[in-house]
């Protein structure tokens, strides 16, 4: 801890970004009434990690208060979009998502924090992303959105909003359990000519500072996530690329198969952490 | 004749080893990690290599390494062991062969190899995210850059 605090000193003299150093012990409470769950004890599963920690917890105070509150947080514009989408109608069938859905806030509460799970009868793990789509085209006889589209980042933050403060709790095993093996295998195969894996960074090196970026678990509670950095809400699947883009590696595509088992595995990382998408973070 | 059809190929592709370069797979290091050989036989530049240090498209080494001599540069991570002292600690061989390719001397080290053209798991055309162009890929940095950043490293003494 002394060389931690040495370097947060070395640091503040050096530029005006506090190196914190680790999670902070702030308390994430929206709107003064959601109490985010924002560090709990480890998955079972989880070999290398005792405690999970959102995202959240490694941004600075200035980032970390624009979640606190809805008027502040600009991924509220985009799921407010997603409303609009809800109960527009669209496709062949004549029906929006309201048409059987009704109001989100009552039909969609705690489904963000199952996905992705198992579909039996489409036999198939699904996203959340997959899902809409799915009823999009075979109940509404609409066009699917783009995978990592506004459109989808923006229905996505509506569903997800209606589980804000529920706990995360994807299912690992039964059906699901050779995807999850997948995805488990891709967050350690160290990829491209940086050769990092998932794990380099968000397990091995979380708390620490590479460059100017405090690296978190990399955890997708939070997702989609408002990023202060583009200035516009993203999904989990477009971040994951962003990653292994940076790992100067080809990337794999939203919406295939490696990402999905991907998110399944990091989603199942997350598991007692609540919900909290729309986030924001940098 | 294989590696030496390769080392071609990679002389080729790479389009930067000259003569009297030792081209990356010809590197020979010894059973810690260390390389006695220059990679160039020119003497390294101290100065050019502390830019390659924290140029972020060439060396980038202070996004984990802390330096205090490179504070002028914003941003020293804290991935890696700091470097204060880092010559009282390490040979020029040793050092030489950290910075090639440092999973030589630390096994599973996350540390990038900057001197490797090959054996990439879904190697990428640079942050691009597609698929690279060749086989062999340009190391991350040219042999010279190496002994100029060996050269700047062994400056460092507490």
């Amino acid at each position: 801890m002394k060389i931690k605090a040495l370097t947060a000193i070395a640091a503040l003299v050096a530029a005006p970004v506090a190196f914190a150093g680790g999670a902070d012990d702030d308390k994430l409470v929206v709107n003064g009434e959601i109490e985010m769950v924002t560090k709990a004890k480890a998955p079972a599963h989880m070999e290398n990690v005792d405690e999970v920690i959102s995202g959240w917890h490694f941004r600075t105070d200035e980032t970390q208060a624009l979640q606190m509150d809805d008027f502040e947080n600009q991924g509220m514009i985009f799921a407010d979009q997603g409303l609009d989408a809800w109960n527009t109608v669209a496709g062949t069938e004549d029906k929006s998502c309201a048409s059987c859905h009704g109001a989100p806030e009552d039909s969609m509460v705690g489904v963000r924090a199952v996905y992705p799970k198992w579909n039996d009868d489409a036999g198939e793990v699904r996203t959340m992303a997959m899902q809409i789509n799915a009823c999009r085209t075979e109940n509404m006889g609409a066009e699917p959105l783009k995978y990592t589209s506004g459109a989808m980042a923006n229905m996505e933050a509506l569903i997800a909003m209606q589980s804000r403060g529920l706990p995360v709790n994807v299912a690992i095993d039964g059906p699901v359990a050779e995807t999850w093996e997948k995805g488990k295998e891709l967050y350690y195969t160290r990829t491209g000519q940086l050769e990092l894996s998932c794990a380099s960074c968000h397990e091995e090196n979380y708390g620490n500072y590479i460059r100017a970026d405090h690296l978190s678990q990399g955890q997708i509670n939070g997702f989609p996530t408002y990023r202060l950095k583009n200035a516009k809400l993203n999904t989990v699947h477009a971040r994951f690329k962003g990653c292994v883009r940076d790992t100067r590696a080809e990337t794999f595509k939203p919406g295939g198969p490696e990402f999905i088992a991907l998110e399944l595995y990091v989603a199942s990382r997350g598991n007692g952490l609540s919900v909290e998408g729309p986030s924001v973070r940098n | 004749m294989k590696t030496l059809a390769l080392s071609l190929t990679a002389i080729l592709t790479a389009g930067i080893a000259t003569a009297g370069e030792v081209a990356p797979l010809d590197v020979k290091y010894d059973e810690y990690g260390a390389v006695e050989q220059s990679l160039t036989g020119v003497p390294g530049n101290p100065e050019n290599g502390a830019k390659v240090m924290v140029n972020r498209g060439k060396g980038n080494c202070i996004a984990c390494h802390e330096t205090t001599v490179l504070k002028d540069s914003p941003f020293h991570g804290e991935v890696g062991p700091p470097l204060d002292g880092v010559a009282d600690r390490w040979t020029e061989a040793e050092l030489r062969g950290i910075v090639a390719n440092a999973k030589m001397a630390f096994e599973g080290t996350v540390m990038p190899s900057f001197y490797k053209v090959n054996g990439y798991i879904r190697p990428g055309d640079g942050y691009t995210g597609k698929a690279a162009k060749s086989e062999m890929l340009p190391p991350l940095l040219t042999a010279q850059e190496i002994e100029d950043v060996v050269a700047f490293l062994m400056t460092i003494k507490e």
